[in-house]
């Protein structure tokens, strides 16, 4: 599944985890990390194994831990391990982190799926390296706040001192065929801010955007949606590519734009985040 | 269940909407609960099975429990015990 929106939850908040299934987003982030204080640690994870064991959510879960370097990352893998959540949010992704958090999850047989957040200029650099040490991640996620703070740049709306790191995170997630997953846009009162970030991550080639208000998702979640004129072009292009196999044709065109395969690919992608796509589209380029 | 004992004072939730506030001390012998919430009339004698099953299944069987309710689900009642449980079972403070 591809996440358009990923919605923060604090832990430690009861109110807010009881709702959090009906909030419109595609995958939850349950914070056991910045969201809760020091001395909550415990309660938090008390409190979200008791609700993860009394409810069936429809929504995808996925628990933010604390870093390797703080004193909670095994005492949440130990307190997390037997829920039924999607997967894990590795804040702090580095090598190592990394490398340890695919070593508890084989070690215990986990089929937890990873997301690894970046957040530091180390791992900014090392994103591809990072990745490729767990073959559990479907997605780099852009810690926009924490990052900054490691660079030493000024934080702004206008968002062009991430620029780098959001193209770098892209290209990292491309050459994996995971998801890019942007930084949460902080102001939760301005939505026009909110769309014109979504709309800059998205051209740049985000795949979906962390949120931290429930607010922001339907908004985000309509952003990262195909149109419908690019759903019905990529639906042209499958039919297209169908009558040319048929016929034996290498190649055909669409209002005179010859169709190659990376628009190919590109349509079935769009028809893949429509929720258009077929079973049977797998064998198209075969 | 392996019996537990509550050695110091300990507390666990918040007066926060939705959730409650449970405050334990070593017992006299037995479970004693006081009960203040929003949904008293209601919902008191439900909250307080709830919370007495899970001292008895945590294996509490001495402990004196205040528990100042503001409208918590049953899966919050039970977190917020059962992490006042293990924060109570700590060495005892020395005075």
């Amino acid at each position: 599944m591809n996440y358009r929106t990923l919605l923060f939850i604090p832990g430690n908040n009861p109110g807010m985890l009881h709702n959090s299934d009906i909030l419109g987003a595609d995958g939850l982030i349950i914070d056991l990390e910045d969201a809760v204080a020091l001395s909550e640690k415990d309660a938090a994870r008390d409190l979200v194994r008791e609700y993860l064991t009394s409810f069936k959510t429809k929504t995808d879960i996925f628990i933010r831990i604390n870093p390797l370097d703080s004193p909670y990352f095994y005492e949440d893998l130990d307190g997390i391990k037997d829920l039924n959540i999607k997967g894990i949010v590795l804040p702090k992704a580095g090598i190592e982190p990394m490398v340890k958090l695919d070593e508890y999850l084989k070690e215990n047989n986990l089929d937890f799926d990873i997301i690894a957040l970046v957040e530091t200029a180390m791992g900014l650099e090392l994103s591809l390296e990072i990745v490729q040490k767990s073959d559990k991640v479907i997605g780099v996620f852009l810690g926009a706040e924490d990052l900054t703070l490691d660079l030493g740049a000024k934080r702004t709306k206008e968002s062009k001192e991430i620029e780098y790191a959001r193209s770098r995170i892209i290209a990292t997630a491309k050459a994996m065929g995971i998801q890019a997953i942007d930084t949460p846009f902080t102001d939760t009162d301005d939505m026009e801010g909110l769309r014109d970030d979504t709309l800059n991550a998205k051209d740049l080639g985000m795949t979906g955007k962390a949120i931290i208000s429930p607010r922001h998702a339907e908004d985000v979640n309509k952003l990262f949606s195909p149109s419908e004129a690019d759903i019905e072009y990529a639906h042209r292009v499958v039919e297209g590519v169908k009558v040319a196999n048929e016929k034996g044709l290498g190649a055909f065109s669409i209002e005179g734009k010859m169709i190659d395969k990376p628009i190919i690919l590109r349509a079935l992608n769009t028809l893949k985040l429509s929720g258009d796509y077929k079973e049977e589209y797998d064998e198209i380029l075969k | 269940m392996h019996k537990k004992q509550i050695n110091k004072m300990a507390t666990a939730g918040t007066v926060e909407s939705n959730d409650i506030l449970i405050m334990m001390s070593k017992g006299e012998g037995d479970i004693n609960i006081e009960l203040e919430s929003i949904v008293e009339k209601q919902y008191g004698q439900d909250i307080k099975k709830v919370i007495q099953d899970t001292l008895l299944a945590e294996g509490i069987t001495d402990v004196n429990l205040v528990a100042k309710d503001k409208g918590a689900l049953d899966f919050t009642i039970v977190a917020r015990v059962k992490t006042c449980i293990e924060r109570g079972r700590g060495e005892a403070d020395e005075l």
